[in-house]
């Protein structure tokens, strides 16, 4: 507990950092949403007037200065293209997204964590081979080619796959009533097994196309730990102990992994957010990433500097619950924090 | 006294991208029941790699070209997979050199111990706990029932190969391979450790294998010392008559390399030359390109043993 208070303590000058970048960085946006806001029969007496509504005319401290006390209030501002307040849109459609990225990394780490697993106890065999032959394909395509890839095959050619039109056919179903956000997490609270199997068809391809992309790091990391816990000196005293196969591969080798194996999992699945950004366009997908791109598109500073700092943060707390994780695994990580 | 674990003409290869190593060649020795036997030769002699055989846990890249392991009448080379396994830790442990590595560094050492107990011993789970203890007891550790949650980093060296002496010793094996047990600690400890060891050999009738590259070691513990060089055996001997009247030049050479109370590290003579590669066609005598006594026959195979009396055999042309 005490060393989970610390590493709490230790994130405050990182956020600190966060608010700074995120205000400098929407500054450096192209575009000028003064005249965005002032319309296309604006002059410039009209934009000028706009500009001094939004406040954009005072000095970039003075800006920065009521950011930050905004932020304390928990005030992001309203977004300029939904007139909404922006801390609003990011509360509706975070869910959206983390049940993406959460079904990408289960997808991920379900197949490769036993594949690397299984290349490591047959090195040089066929799954080793199947294993480097599937870690190349997947990392050699970005997720976006690897989404319309799959849509085209399994929507278009094969008509496996529901149309890639957002999180659900709102036209058949309705969404399930709001709880976590999660349409399938959702569904099964209200009991609805159908719109449980229709979201849940609708996540399948773009969580794949994501999880294919975060599939070759995890198996990468997964053999390479597990080859050198193999060879480790207390595999072979488990071995001359006598042990059984199975407590020497999972109690011993395995767990002895599992370090490494968490630490780029988070990495993984703070790539996964960010790599969401694409895979939502493509699908159609109502999550934060479909939104920063039109924030951004739309010069909308507000909506885009709650965005940034949304992501920072998440990956803050991200790599506090990896540190949490590595305390949990491995006691000497405990004793040196 | 009856043999015990019987070796007899091993021979054994590694198939490496640079070419065979053939890291032991007509390998022999006996130990008897409860008896101590040291094995001793310089680093690379072969030793761990004949220990790891005995024990079936042999690198993938090693081949058994010949010969015979016999423990208690069992071929052991016969025995694979799950009787191998069962026979492991149970009738035949192994304590290994670097203690703090060769424990699991994330798990408690009571567990450790307890894995071992759990598959060979049938102790009710709920006595596990007070077996382990028990265990940690014997091997003289103070305040067991605290040392059973301590974590490996948590310990002394010492204090860890204890441990593992205490995985070795938990389900009273009829053999024990100690393979360096006491290199990398301090002189006190080792003195400490090499006593335990002993003590629980007599104790227990147990037959030990010491492999260690000192010879002084070997001497102190030892009832009979086989002395290795580049994978052969190439003498053996009960422990006094090995330390007084050693007839083989290796030997020799390894006795005046050993320290003793009057001398000092200053003034010790080192084995001259090294090790032959064990990759290239060798001589008969893998010994003869470092030995000052060497004769032209000694090139002529085949080498003969040479009795000298009943239990001391050299393997040289010519011995001292
Ligand atoms: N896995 C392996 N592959 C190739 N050669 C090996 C392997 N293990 C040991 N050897 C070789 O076998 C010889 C004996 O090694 P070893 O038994 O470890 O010596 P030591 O007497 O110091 O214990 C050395 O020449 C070593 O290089
Ligand atoms: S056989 Fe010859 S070369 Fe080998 S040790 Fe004896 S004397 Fe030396
Ligand atoms: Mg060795």
């Amino acid at each position: 507990m005490h060393f989970i208070w610390k590493r709490l303590l230790a994130t405050i000058p990182s956020l600190f950092g966060v608010v700074i970048l995120t205000f400098l960085l929407s500054h450096a946006l192209p575009g000028d949403p003064a005249a965005y806001f002032a319309g296309p029969a604006a002059n410039a007496d009209s934009i000028a007037e706009v500009r001094q509504k939004l406040g954009l005319d005072r000095p970039l401290i003075v800006q920065f200065l009521h950011y930050v006390g905004d932020l304390a209030r928990g005030e992001l501002g309203n977004s300029l293209t939904t007139g909404q307040p922006v801390l609003k849109d990011l509360v509706d459609r975070l869910p959206a997204s983390l049940e993406l990225s959460a079904f990408a990394l289960l997808f991920a780490i379900g197949v490769a964590i036993p594949m690397g697993v299984l290349a490591a106890i047959r090195l040089n065999g066929p799954a080793d081979h199947a294993c480097r032959a599937i870690v190349t394909v997947c990392a050699a395509f970005p997720t976006f080619f690897i989404g319309l890839l799959l849509v085209y095959v399994f929507y278009f050619l094969l008509g496996m796959a529901p149309e890639p039109l957002g999180r659900l056919n709102e036209i058949l179903y309705t969404a399930p009533p709001r709880v976590t956000g999660a349409f399938t997490v959702d569904a099964l609270i209200a009991g609805d097994m159908e719109v449980f199997r229709a979201s849940l068809a609708q996540l399948v391809l773009p969580a794949i196309s994501l999880g294919l992309f975060a599939l070759a790091p995890i198996a990468r990391i997964t053999r390479a730990a597990m080859l050198e816990s193999l060879s480790s000196d207390f595999v072979r005293t488990a071995r001359s102990s006598g042990l059984p196969t199975s407590k020497v591969l999972f109690t011993y080798a395995f767990r002895n992994s599992l370090l490494p194996i968490s630490s780029v999992m988070g990495m993984v699945f703070s790539f996964l957010l960010g790599s969401n950004v694409l895979i939502e366009q493509v699908f159609g997908w109502q999550g934060v990433g479909a939104y920063a791109v039109s924030a951004v598109l739309a010069s909308d500073y507000a909506a885009v500097q709650g965005f940034v700092l949304m992501m920072a943060i998440l990956y803050i707390l991200l790599n506090l619950v990896v540190d949490v994780l590595a305390t949990l695994i491995d006691p000497r990580v405990r004793f040196e924090g | 006294m009856t043999d015990h674990l019987t070796i007899k003409d091993l021979g054994l290869e590694f198939r490496t991208r640079h070419g065979v190593v053939r890291a032991l060649e007509d390998v022999s020795l006996t130990v008897k029941r409860g008896e101590i036997v040291g094995v001793v030769g310089e680093s690379g002699s072969g030793k761990s790699v004949m220990a790891y055989s005995v024990m079936g846990l042999s690198d993938a890249a090693a081949e058994i070209k010949r010969g015979s392991i016999v423990l208690g009448g069992m071929d052991l080379l016969a025995t694979k997979g799950e009787a191998l396994r069962a026979i492991r830790g149970r009738e035949m442990a192994m304590i290994f050199q670097s203690p703090r590595t060769a424990l699991n560094p994330i798990r408690k050492v009571g567990r450790q111990i307890e894995d071992v107990l759990m598959e060979h011993e049938a102790i009710p789970r709920r006595d596990l706990r007070k077996a382990a203890i028990a265990a940690l007891e014997r091997v003289r550790i103070p305040d067991p029932e605290r040392r059973y949650d301590a974590y490996p980093f948590e310990l002394s060296g010492g204090m860890c190969q204890r441990v593992m002496i205490a995985i070795a010793l938990a389900c009273s094996p009829s053999l024990l391979i100690a393979d360096e047990p006491t290199t990398g600690l301090d002189v006190t400890t080792q003195a400490v450790i090499m006593d335990l060891i002993r003590d629980k050999s007599r104790d227990g009738r147990m037959s030990t294998l010491l492999i260690t590259h000192d010879l002084g070691l070997a001497g102190e513990y030892c009832d009979r010392i086989v002395v290795m060089h580049a994978g052969h055996v190439v003498e053996v001997a009960p422990t006094e008559v090995l330390l007084s009247r050693p007839a083989h030049p290796y030997t020799l050479q390894l006795l005046a390399a050993t320290p003793t109370p009057t001398s000092t590290l200053d003034t010790l003579p080192s084995i001259g030359g090294q090790l032959p590669d064990l990759r290239r066609d060798l001589p008969p005598c893998r010994f003869s390109e470092r030995c000052a006594r060497k004769l032209p026959q000694c090139d002529v195979p085949p080498l003969p043993w040479t009795t000298l009396s009943p239990d001391h055999i050299v393997r040289c042309r010519v011995p001292l």
